[in-house]
């Protein structure tokens, strides 16, 4: 038992990393196979997500929604649902916000901000607790129905963005009216970086906070561990994966709320920016762990951040990042299948 | 630092880097793939002529879109890569992405492609170039002309606004220049990139019996590739679609940006800028000026047709044929220009083109 939880942490650290190396040669010979140099890429990528201050603005910016959207499907899986409805909880909120803001257009600054907010986390909560109620009272596999829910809320804001809420001046690219200037997000102090990166950090701070420090998170552990001993324990497994979806979806309503108060002012169809879907890459990348959030999500905003330098330096698609992304995803997954078997084999040898 | 004035310290560095021969860095921007076989792919043909430049280094990044992403790829190629001077090449990019970036950066040119610039309203960094294709159109219609056995042409095209107008009127006036019986039927399918539609439209449009198909979207390969399988001929434009026709490909109207990037690479070069106008504001060509031309003929063009279209096209180069001659009658009868009148293609009155020409087959709204 002595030898169970090193080996624990050891393991933890090394399945990941070797995960992430795997990818990255994956895709260094993806970068070869199309004659470029991969460590000359992968240079370009440090250059273009880390190497200045400039480079790393772009990162943060880019880590900000990630870090929301990560905690989406982070929350709910940590009691074992696995929710990927993250893109559809962030256009979802997105309207909730833009709704918000056009509804109430003079309020003060902090006022619009936080009514913003909370209309978003509100609309992008309900949103995942109907992928989650659904799995709870009728038995819908959560991954279909919440991957499902992102094509209607497309759907929806498309609708609304051509229709009922599309402002008239808006010729070229459908969208909703402006926000008013009051109604912008700030940047943080001294960079181009905008207040959502803050929220963003929060959100995870909360979530540890929640899984280590509450009865609540502990509860959502045992749940996500062994239902049958959680209902033995006498916790209601309803309320803890609907409470946690509606959390998870909150923080990625938030990060909508974000993409609309921050970055285009208004709602239109680049709400829909695939920060979602990565969003899911993180959770997975992180094995749910607020912390791992963080790191994960500045890795792949430098990621995302790299992609014109990548087509600029070397000449690669536009699509280089998406596929690096792609291999990444799929790596990680394949190794989640490896986790257990070395402690296992020292808990025998013991 | 004693004794060096900050004012010396810059100059001093500006001729350093003068003197070791900083390479002329251009940014492009585009706001689709640029293996599009389109207009991307026309532009991204126009910057890889300048690798050709000793001394310039021209970058790219394809399928941009026009949100403030298209704000965020030029700040990084001017803070990350030292851009000297930006490419915006779709229309959406200009206002007001383009503009924000110049105004924060004023010691960068930007030229945008299509863009209208206000000199009460934008930065004067910011520059506009354009090119006239109705003539390459109007030949590119004689060779159609010349191709069909049932007088009738068929056009998909993006929408009705007068970029598009304007090429139909012109290809259909010069398909009728050889043959007066012949039609051209129009559809709009609504927006510039939409294979599915456009592969319908090409499909219902042989079905009406056309025997030659052309279009105008963002990139005609799928109308090409359509007409090909339907066993009619085919006009391009844009950029050269003969590899998706290969036996009835006829010719096509395309762009020929590396004229037009080559002449900017070296106004660049020379020092010269937009700001003071020794660059002009506003650059514009025609077939004349190597703006567009004529893709190569395909097999199945005949030899009278091919005389017949090298003869207009040094007409139009030396200025004795107009392709917009009087009189001209839109598709309801009414006189647009009027007997004896040339309206040249670089007038800017066929901006507001909103007709369509007499023996078109279709209405401007859809």
């Amino acid at each position: 038992m002595i030898a169970y939880k090193p080996a624990r942490i050891i393991e933890s650290l090394v399945i990941p990393v070797g995960a992430l190396l795997t990818g990255t040669a994956l895709f260094g010979l993806f970068c070869a196979a199309l004659g470029e140099n991969g460590f000359a890429v992968f240079h370009s990528i440090y250059r273009a997500a880390f190497a200045d201050w400039y480079s790393w603005q772009n990162t943060l910016t880019r880590a900000a929604p990630l870090l929301l959207c990560g905690l989406c499907t982070a929350l709910p899986a940590r009691a074992g649902l696995i929710v990927i409805g993250n893109e559809g909880a962030m256009v979802v909120g997105a309207i909730g916000a833009v709704s918000a803001g056009l509804a109430f257009p003079d309020a003060p600054h902090i006022a619009s901000i936080l009514l913003m907010a909370a209309a978003g986390m509100i609309c992008g909560g309900l949103w995942i607790c109907i992928a989650a109620s659904l799995h709870h009272f009728r038995g819908v596999n959560a991954v279909i129905s919440s991957l499902l829910l992102n094509y209607i809320a497309i759907a929806l804001l498309n609708h609304l963005i051509e229709g009922p809420m599309r402002d008239p001046a808006s010729l070229n690219n459908p969208s909703t009216r402006p926000l008013a200037a009051a109604q912008h997000l700030g940047l943080i102090p001294g960079s181009r970086v905008h207040d959502g990166l803050l929220f963003g950090l929060a959100a995870c701070a909360a979530a540890w906070f929640l899984f280590s420090r509450t009865a609540f998170g502990f509860s959502a552990r045992v749940v996500g561990g062994n239902i049958r001993a959680a209902q033995l324990c006498g916790i209601g497994i309803g309320r803890v994966l609907l409470i946690l979806s509606f959390l998870g979806g909150a923080c990625a309503g938030l990060a909508g709320m974000v993409e609309v108060a921050a970055v285009q002012g208004r709602a239109n169809a680049s709400v829909n920016t695939g920060y979602g879907y990565a969003g899911i890459l993180v959770a997975f990348l992180a094995r749910h762990n607020p912390a791992g959030i963080v790191l994960v999500s500045l890795l792949l905003g430098g990621i995302v951040a790299s992609g014109g330098m990548l087509q600029r330096a070397h000449n690669l698609p536009d699509a280089a990042v998406m596929v690096l992304q792609g291999i990444l995803f799929l790596v990680i997954l394949c190794s989640e299948t490896l986790y257990g078997r070395w402690t296992e084999r020292r808990l025998r040898a013991n | 630092m004693t004794g060096i004035s900050r004012r010396a310290l810059i100059a001093g560095s500006t001729i350093s880097s003068a003197a070791q021969g900083k390479p002329l860095v251009l940014g492009y921007i585009y706001g689709g793939p640029k293996n599009d076989l389109g207009y991307n792919q026309a532009h991204s043909d126009g910057r890889q002529a300048l690798g050709k430049l000793p001394g310039v280094h021209a970058m790219d990044e394809a399928s941009v879109p026009e949100t403030v992403v298209a704000e965020e790829s030029m700040s990084n190629m001017i803070h990350q890569d030292r851009a000297d001077a930006i490419f915006a090449t779709s229309y959406g990019h200009f206002d007001p992405f383009t503009l924000n970036v110049a105004r924060r950066n004023p010691r960068v040119q930007f030229f945008h492609c299509g863009g209208f610039w206000q000199s009460e309203r934008h930065p004067n960094n910011v520059g506009v170039y354009f090119g006239f294709i109705d003539e390459v159109e109007y030949l590119s219609g004689m060779l159609a002309g010349f191709a069909t056995r049932t007088n009738k042409l068929g056009f998909v095209a993006a929408k009705p606004i007068p970029q598009v107008l304007r090429n139909i009127n012109s290809f259909t006036l010069g398909a009728r220049s050889v043959n007066p019986q012949i039609t051209t039927k129009v559809v709009f399918t609504g927006d510039w990139v939409l294979p599915i539609r456009e592969a319908e439209a090409s499909s219902s449009l042989v079905d009406q019996g056309i025997d030659v198909l052309t279009g105008h979207t963002g990139s005609p390969r799928v109308i090409v590739q359509m007409a090909e399988r339907r066993g009619i001929y085919a006009n391009g434009y844009q950029f050269n679609q003969a590899s998706m026709a290969p036996k009835g490909f006829l010719t096509g109207a395309e762009w020929n940006w590396a004229t037009v990037y080559t002449k900017y690479a070296e106004m660049l070069r020379a020092g010269k800028t937009v700001v003071d106008g020794s660059i002009p504001r506003r650059l514009t060509g025609t077939l004349k000026d190597g703006f567009c031309r004529l893709s190569p003929f395909g097999p199945q063009v005949t030899e009278q047709a091919r005389q017949a279209v090298a003869a207009a096209r040094e007409k139009i180069i030396s200025g004795s044929l107009g392709i917009y001659s009087g009189p001209i009658r839109d598709n309801t009868g009414r006189v647009r220009i009027p007997q004896g009148a040339n309206v040249n293609v670089t007038d800017p009155e066929l901006d507001k083109t909103d007709w369509l020409v007499e023996g078109v087959l279709g209405r401007t709204r859809s």
